[in-house]
């Protein structure tokens, strides 16, 4: 009697990568919801955009490299590059800033690499840092909190750059909290005084420190599920609040909290879901630390002394170019090899 | 009341599905005899076995029909009586599906059997003699790998060995002849363990067993107290899969790692597997060579599950049609465990000695194709040997052999725990393998390259040294001939004896040279004739050349 020869192992665990992916994407939906909450329909219509744009571009890359197209476009993947996109870029980008930033990311950080695994750089911090060098204005189209525009105003906004109500752009935004901050000390202004603007609440960036906590909640959820390992956010996050610490206790009037620096901006969604990119993150238990540490300590340092608005993506590429020395250097002890 | 042995624990391992209670709800069957026995030569590691007899010769059960050939080797014998029928090439169960050399045994189904020599005071006997006894009955570890049993019996240069491990863990769901032997064979495993101690001269012994097998264990236990022996322990360990790796057991029961290079001899442990222990019994008490063993027939493509002593050599398709045979959905065919077994393209191959599990499924779970690695680590977090398994499947998959090595392929123990979990479906451990293979193989084109390089430069470095020696032979020659002429020249009578001699010898060769010249004793026409014709020869020569 003849038999099927499989090459496949014969036990199987049944994880696979769409599930891990869409896992992932759940665990976005808190954050996501909260930013809804506070600015409204923007941030749909960013995700949208970057959604839509990132399934033609992996479409027609996939025709181009002659792949199966449906098992790779349904591994969510793409989507969730699309997503981290939308939520990093300021939420009244305009539709061709997130289309540049979302075209870049999957053709050229992604496919021109090798597709899925061969890509050495986060995507979407690749497409980020496109548009952040390139287009440095609209970089600051940051919605103030509760404008309460309607669906059909947003839209407009997204993509004609213009106000329904006839309320120029600048009106309705500022740039973020961490941005300001650069820009108040600049200006000579203490830290305390800065604080006392309306962008800024409790603990971080008003509306931001909550949307903070929503993704907090979905990261801890994931790190939980085993679906990302407590290495990367926590060390990160850990590196961030220590470096601040010291700033701060040294010199309160010139250097934020660390609070700040954890609940403004991105930190959080880049510790739980962009630093954690299995595919361009170190992968040993050690590197992993180490990568995280760096990242951390690149983005305080960008943030607090760069050129730029935020240094988180900076810092993920900066460290993505490091983990094949950290990997080599990090292998842990194999089984019965002498203690070094 | 003993205290509970502190056990300790390895990194990674899979809590799986056992799936054993399928096949031990029954007694095992006994072996039965089939139409033809296929005995390949090679059923362990090492140097195949070389036939002693010849097709139409008529064997005994017991019999030896092939001698071990070099030290890394055993032989084998006849599983019942009956004739060669045939020495050729057949189809054996490896992962390869190549035909290898094998004798064919017709059974004449009286199964008359040769005089077997038992031993009864094995402890009288030297540890060595007890282990050429175990190397003469064919044995080889029965836990999968058929490594030669006496071998490992072996203390090598140790007098004592610490411990004697003996695997009972089994931990590869599916399989249970080790579970079913131990409950139905206690004794015979004990008194194995006895002799094996002996063989090695072991302080203390220990019985590693995973708590999934409570039966087994009580079985265990019991023999021991009835022939209240104390220096073997019988522990029951975590079932995590891979415990019944050597390495991995060893650490578990005794918190220590055998070296990532060497053996667990090294650290003064030896592990045999519990099946071996009942055939080495055998082979002591009875003089009765390797010929059967356990194995599990299971799987939902079976019919009827269960464990069955078979003779070594029972083709596959014959067994399990007659215990049975397969369910009519069946598609696939496993020798050995899901983890790692390997999956037979036919059941026209026969059972070997180190057959454990025969595993038939009907619906292989359509597992959806592998796509790329994105590096999730899943992998080196359930790896025992600890290692970085998308790493190694990086640099394999690169064939950077260099790299794979730094990444300390050779410590895989192939286990595939990590194809288990790995969410994109990648085969790790084939590439593990395909791996390793290849560096065997450019291992061994080194060493032909380098062997013939060597004897190059020896053949190089011989011609110097003789043309040195011949030249120094020369130098004294010459040295000693000037000493003796100098010496001679002090003494007159000799020179003068020498000078006569030389004179006497210059007066014979003219004498010979004017006996051998053909113009001697001519005639004067003779003579006449030559002038005329040197004086035209001189003529000619001298004639200026003006045309």
């Amino acid at each position: 009697m003849e038999f099927t020869k499989l090459t496949s192992s014969n036990l199987h665990n049944n994880a696979n990568i769409t599930r891990i992916m869409r896992e992932v994407l759940l665990a976005l939906i808190p954050g996501i919801a909260i930013y809804f909450y506070f600015f409204g329909w923007s941030i749909l219509i960013n995700i949208s955009i970057a959604v839509l744009t990132a399934l033609a571009a992996e479409s027609i890359m996939l025709i181009l490299r002659k792949r199966p197209v449906m098992p790779f476009l349904s591994d969510y993947s793409a989507v969730l590059t699309a997503v981290l996109l939308a939520l990093a870029l300021p939420s009244l980008a305009p539709w061709w800033l997130i289309s540049i930033a979302t075209l870049f990311a999957i053709i050229v950080a992604k496919h021109l690499y090798g597709g899925l695994g061969y890509n050495p750089f986060n995507p979407a911090m690749v497409g980020y840092v496109v548009v952040m060098i390139s287009f440095p204005q609209h970089m600051t189209q940051w919605l103030l909190p509760n404008q309460d525009l309607s669906l059909m105003q947003t839209i407009a906004l997204h993509f004609q750059n213009i106000s329904l109500n006839g309320l120029p752009v600048d009106s309705i935004t500022s740039a973020t909290p961490i941005d300001s901050i650069k820009t108040g000390l600049s200006l000579d202004k203490t830290i305390a005084d800065i604080r006392t603007s309306s962008i800024f609440g409790k603990i971080g960036g008003y509306g931001w420190e909550w949307i903070a906590g929503g993704f907090l909640l979905g990261g801890l959820w994931l790190v939980f599920r085993k679906l990302i390992g407590w290495q990367i956010p926590f060390s990160m996050l850990g590196s961030i609040a220590i470096i601040a610490g010291i700033f701060s206790l040294a010199d309160p009037t010139h250097y934020a909290s660390p609070l700040i620096h954890l609940f403004s901006g991105g930190t959080i969604l880049a510790a739980f879901f962009i630093a954690t990119d299995p595919v361009t993150a170190s992968t040993t238990p050690a590197g992993r630390i180490i990568y995280a540490i760096g990242i951390g300590l690149f983005t305080y340092i960008i943030r607090t002394w760069g050129g730029f608005p935020d240094g988180i993506a900076f810092a993920v590429l900066l460290m993505n170019m490091a983990v094949p020395t950290i990997d080599y250097y990090t292998q842990p002890r194999v089984f019965g090899a002498a203690d070094k | 009341m003993m205290t509970p042995r502190k056990l300790w624990s390895f990194h990674g391992g899979l809590h799986l599905p056992g799936h054993k209670h399928v096949s031990t709800q029954h007694a095992s069957g006994a072996a039965f005899i089939p139409e033809r026995l296929i005995l390949p030569l090679q059923q362990h590691i090492g140097e195949p076995a070389e036939p002693v007899v010849n097709i139409g010769d008529h064997v005994l059960g017991g019999q030896l029909i092939a001698r071990a050939s070099g030290y890394v080797s055993v032989p084998l014998h006849a599983p019942t009586s009956g004739i060669i029928s045939d020495i050729s090439e057949q189809k054996a169960p490896h992962p390869s599906n190549l035909k290898t050399h094998c004798i064919i045994i017709k059974p004449d189904g009286k199964d008359d059997w040769t005089e077997l020599e038992a031993i009864t005071h094995y402890q009288q006997l030297d540890p060595s003699a007890l282990r050429n006894r175990i190397r003469d009955a064919g044995i080889v570890g029965l836990g999968g790998a058929g490594f030669p049993s006496f071998i490992k019996l072996n203390p090598g240069t140790r007098t004592v060995i610490d411990q004697l491990i003996i695997n009972a863990a089994e931990c590869e769901p599916y399989i249970s002849c080790d579970d079913q032997l131990m409950r139905e064979q206690p004794r015979d495993i004990i008194q194995g363990i006895q002799i094996m101690q002996h063989a090695l001269q072991a302080r203390h012994c220990i019985i590693g067993i995973e708590d999934n097998k409570p039966e087994a264990y009580s079985a265990l236990e019991n023999t021991l107290s009835e022939l209240s022996i104390s220096d073997i322990e019988i522990v029951q360990i975590p079932t995590i899969y891979p415990t019944g790796g050597e390495k991995q057991l060893i650490k578990v029961l005794t918190g220590k790692e055998s070296p990532s290079h060497g053996l667990p001899l090294d650290i003064g442990v030896v592990c045999h597997n519990v099946a071996t222990a009942a055939s080495i019994f055998a082979a002591i008490q009875f003089g009765k060579p390797l010929i059967s063993r356990m194995v599990t027939l299971t799987g939902d493509g079976i019919n009827n599950p269960g464990n069955h002593h078979v003779l070594i050599g029972t083709p596959v398709d014959e067994w399990i049609q007659h215990n049975g045979g397969y369910h009519p959905a069946v598609q696939q065919l496993i020798m050995g465990g899901p983890m790692m077994g390997f999956n037979l393209e036919t059941d026209q191959v026969p059972i070997i000695k180190t057959s454990n599990c025969l595993l038939a499924l009907n619906s292989p779970e359509n597992s959806p194709p592998a796509v790329p690695c994105i590096r999730c680590g899943a992998c080196m977090d359930v790896c025992p040997a600890k290692l970085l398994p998308q790493q190694l499947y990086w640099q394999a998959f690169a064939r950077d052999f260099d790299k794979v090595q730094d990444y300390n392929l050779f410590d895989c123990i192939e286990c595939g725990c990590c194809s288990y979990v790995c969410p994109s479906q990648i085969p790790l451990v084939q590439y593990y393998r395909f791996a390793k293979t290849e560096i065997w193989a450019m291992e061994r084109d080194k060493r032909k390259s380098d062997q013939a390089r060597l004897r190059h430069e020896f053949r190089l470095e011989r011609i110097e040294k003789e043309k040195q020696e011949r030249a120094e032979r020369m130098r004294k020659k010459k040295a000693a001939l000037n000493a003796s002429k100098s010496a001679a020249s002090k003494d007159d009578g000799k020179k003068q004896a020498i000078e006569a001699a030389l004179a006497r010898v210059r007066e014979k060769k003219k004498q010979n040279d004017s006996d051998i010249k053909n113009t001697n004793n001519l005639t004067a026409e003779q003579q006449k004739k030559i002038s005329e014709i040197d004086a035209r020869r001189k003529k000619s020569t001298e004639k200026p050349v003006d045309d």
